[in-house]
């Protein structure tokens, strides 16, 4: 097990130098920092000058690692457009995407899990029908068209919800729904294939054998096996919301780091697009990360892989 | 003689599968979908009924069906939807064949490497593939886009990237079992070069698993493709793809409703054939893989 987590966690390291690798030299392959951030009126001596106060005359290497001792520090550089260290505008704009991801999350585990429960207690019946129309809706729509088409719904037709922006409980509804349904649809599937394969196995027919009431037979005995393929899924998941979170901050206006990315890469501004990249996959990676030792943790068979 | 035997030997297991598939049932309705698809795609010069891009501020803004010239309506700059929904067609097939193609012979060739190969250059094509499915679709368009630029190869680029992993896990699983039966010994035995031997007789059979990856991430493809036009980091604006069209209706949704609702709708009709394609194909392949 140890050598396992210590093994996972190098891996996860690995793939952080990857990233960071990778982000290093988008800013250094596009073109010149130092012309970015010079005035219109500064000649070659104030040119010369900031490239050598910014480090951009030494080795790519030794830059690379000016680069990461910075980054580890949380000094992403200065927003360009902001005027303002691109850590303070991170800083500013996660809180948003925190919530909605973590809102989104709650009603993937909340709606999804019992569904796909449900769906496999009642096979084939009108629920079931329902919840595989869900799941198969849910992963097929396009994201941001769903949102768009909600606003029309809600917002514009029926004037229920508002429609973007940061705001109260209402203000979450819309968002945090359609970045959901997706994963709400994944993980309806998954426990119920997973509960229905539980279900056939021999200790629950045992059970059911026993005498055991339905309702035991069902919430203490499969279940317990039953979620676990649901919990690595979920956490991936909750990983791959900050992947979907970027359309719908766009469409609903929603303040997050995701449409910063966005903003960051149509202005060219370095330091936020770097801030952001690596934020967003510092994220995905630790997640995937603590995933993977709850799983083995839960599961031995994968120790040993 | 020999290669005789082996060429018909490959066409009988070409020919089983529409037998097998026969007797399953087609999914009728998904077909019919993926051939009007295509069939868009081909031709869609012929069966465009205007240019998809040419702007004609006279006929902006019809609703569908009420200028029959234009039957599913024009845009906020008066071109034709129905035009553009099927270059749209065209768009997303291109992008989804050559993407979904160049990873999956990536992934293959890789994928057979590191299955009959174990040692270091196993363990570095596997870690490569941990390490491309450890990052976001998004964040990898985004850091192409930073460095490149939008533009299509840039989007394909992004898919190749993320796609070719998974193509490349399922294969060497394949062929870690497949390399220890008895004719992959024998060929050995027989002296057949390495790369014959993964060409001819190890290949042949990853097939199956082959088409069955394929078919489930054509719709996931599509949608990737969708998203990064949405987002602005594809193809440029005005150029006819049902992302970009989504996005164009959007500003003016309350106006215009028809400029989303129809690319939007075309996608997910698409990718839900796709979808349904898929499953189908591997419940008649290869029913072990329905974990997937």
């Amino acid at each position: 097990m140890q050598r396992y987590i210590f093994v996972r966690i190098f891996q996860a390291l690995i793939t952080l130098l990857i990233l960071s690798l990778a982000v290093f030299l988008s800013v250094h392959l596009t073109g010149d920092p130092a012309a970015y951030l010079l005035g219109p009126d500064e000649g070659e001596v104030e040119y010369e000058a900031l490239k050598k106060q910014m480090g951009l005359d030494k080795p790519l290497a030794v830059q690379y690692g000016v680069f990461l001792s910075n980054v580890v520090r949380g000094d992403f550089g200065h927003s360009l457009m902001m005027r303002r260290p691109a850590r303070e505008v991170l800083i500013q704009r996660l809180p948003a995407t925190l919530e909605l991801a973590g809102v989104a999350f709650l009603l993937i585990i909340i709606v999804g899990v019992p569904l796909g429960i449900l769906s496999a207690i009642k096979r084939d019946t009108i629920i079931d029908n329902f919840g595989k129309l869900f799941a198969v809706a849910g992963i097929a729509s396009p994201s941001f068209w769903i949102a768009i088409m909600l606003i029309l719904l809600f917002g514009a037709i029926l004037g229920w919800l508002p429609t973007f922006g940061r705001g109260g409980i209402d203000h979450f509804i819309l968002p945090a729904f359609v970045l959901s349904w997706s994963g709400m649809a994944g993980v309806l599937r998954l426990t119920r294939s997973s509960m229905l394969e539980v279900l056939d196995s021999e200790y629950v027919k045992f059970a059911r054998i026993k005498g055991l009431s339905e309702r035991l037979v069902v919430y203490k005995h499969a279940l317990k096996n039953g979620v676990i393929p649901v919990m690595t899924f979920s956490g991936l998941t909750l990983a791959g919301l900050l992947n979907g979170s970027v359309a719908i901050e766009v469409v609903f206006a929603w303040p997050g780091i995701g449409r910063l990315m966005l903003q960051g890469i149509s202005q060219r501004d370095f330091p936020i697009v770097q801030a952001t990249v690596l934020t967003a996959g510092l994220f995905y990676i630790l997640t995937a990360l603590v995933v993977d030792i709850l799983y083995a943790y839960v599961n031995p068979r994968i120790r040993y892989d | 003689m020999a290669s005789l035997n082996v060429a018909t030997g490959r066409i009988d297991r070409l020919l089983a599968i529409p037998g097998r598939a026969r007797r399953a049932r087609l999914p009728w309705v998904p077909l019919t979908i993926m051939a009007v698809l295509l069939v868009c795609a081909a031709v869609a010069p012929l069966l465009a009924p205007h240019d998809p891009i040419e702007i004609s501020m006279l006929n902006a803004k019809l609703a569908p069906g009420e200028n029959l010239t234009y039957p599913l309506g024009t845009d906020i700059m008066g071109r034709d939807m129905l035009s553009r929904l099927i270059y749209g067609a065209r768009t997303a097939v291109y992008i989804s064949l050559i993407a979904l193609g160049t990873g999956a012979l990536v992934g293959t060739v890789l994928g057979l490497m590191a299955g009959y190969r174990t040692g270091w250059l196993d363990v570095l094509i596997m870690r490569t593939a941990d390490a491309a499915l450890g990052f976001p679709t998004i964040l990898v368009a985004m850091i192409i886009v930073t460095i490149l630029g939008a533009g299509i190869e840039n989007i394909i680029l992004a898919v190749v990237i993320t796609v070719w992993a998974r193509f490349a896990r399922m294969i060497r699983g394949d062929v870690l079992s497949i390399k220890e039966l008895d004719f992959v010994t024998s060929a050995r035995i027989a002296g057949v070069s390495t790369p014959i031997i993964l060409l001819r007789h190890i290949f042949p059979n990853t097939i199956n698993t082959l088409m069955v990856i394929t078919s489930l991430q054509i719709g996931q493809v599509i949608l990737l493709e969708a998203s990064l036009s949405f987002l602005g980091l594809g193809l440029p604006p005005g150029h006819p793809a049902w992302g970009i069209m989504v996005s164009e209706g959007r500003a003016v949704i309350l106006d215009v409703w028809w400029l989303s609702l129809l690319p939007g709708l075309a996608i997910t009709v698409v990718v839900l054939a796709f979808n349904f394609f898929g499953d189908w194909l591997r419940d008649t392949l290869d029913p072990k893989l329905r974990r997937l």
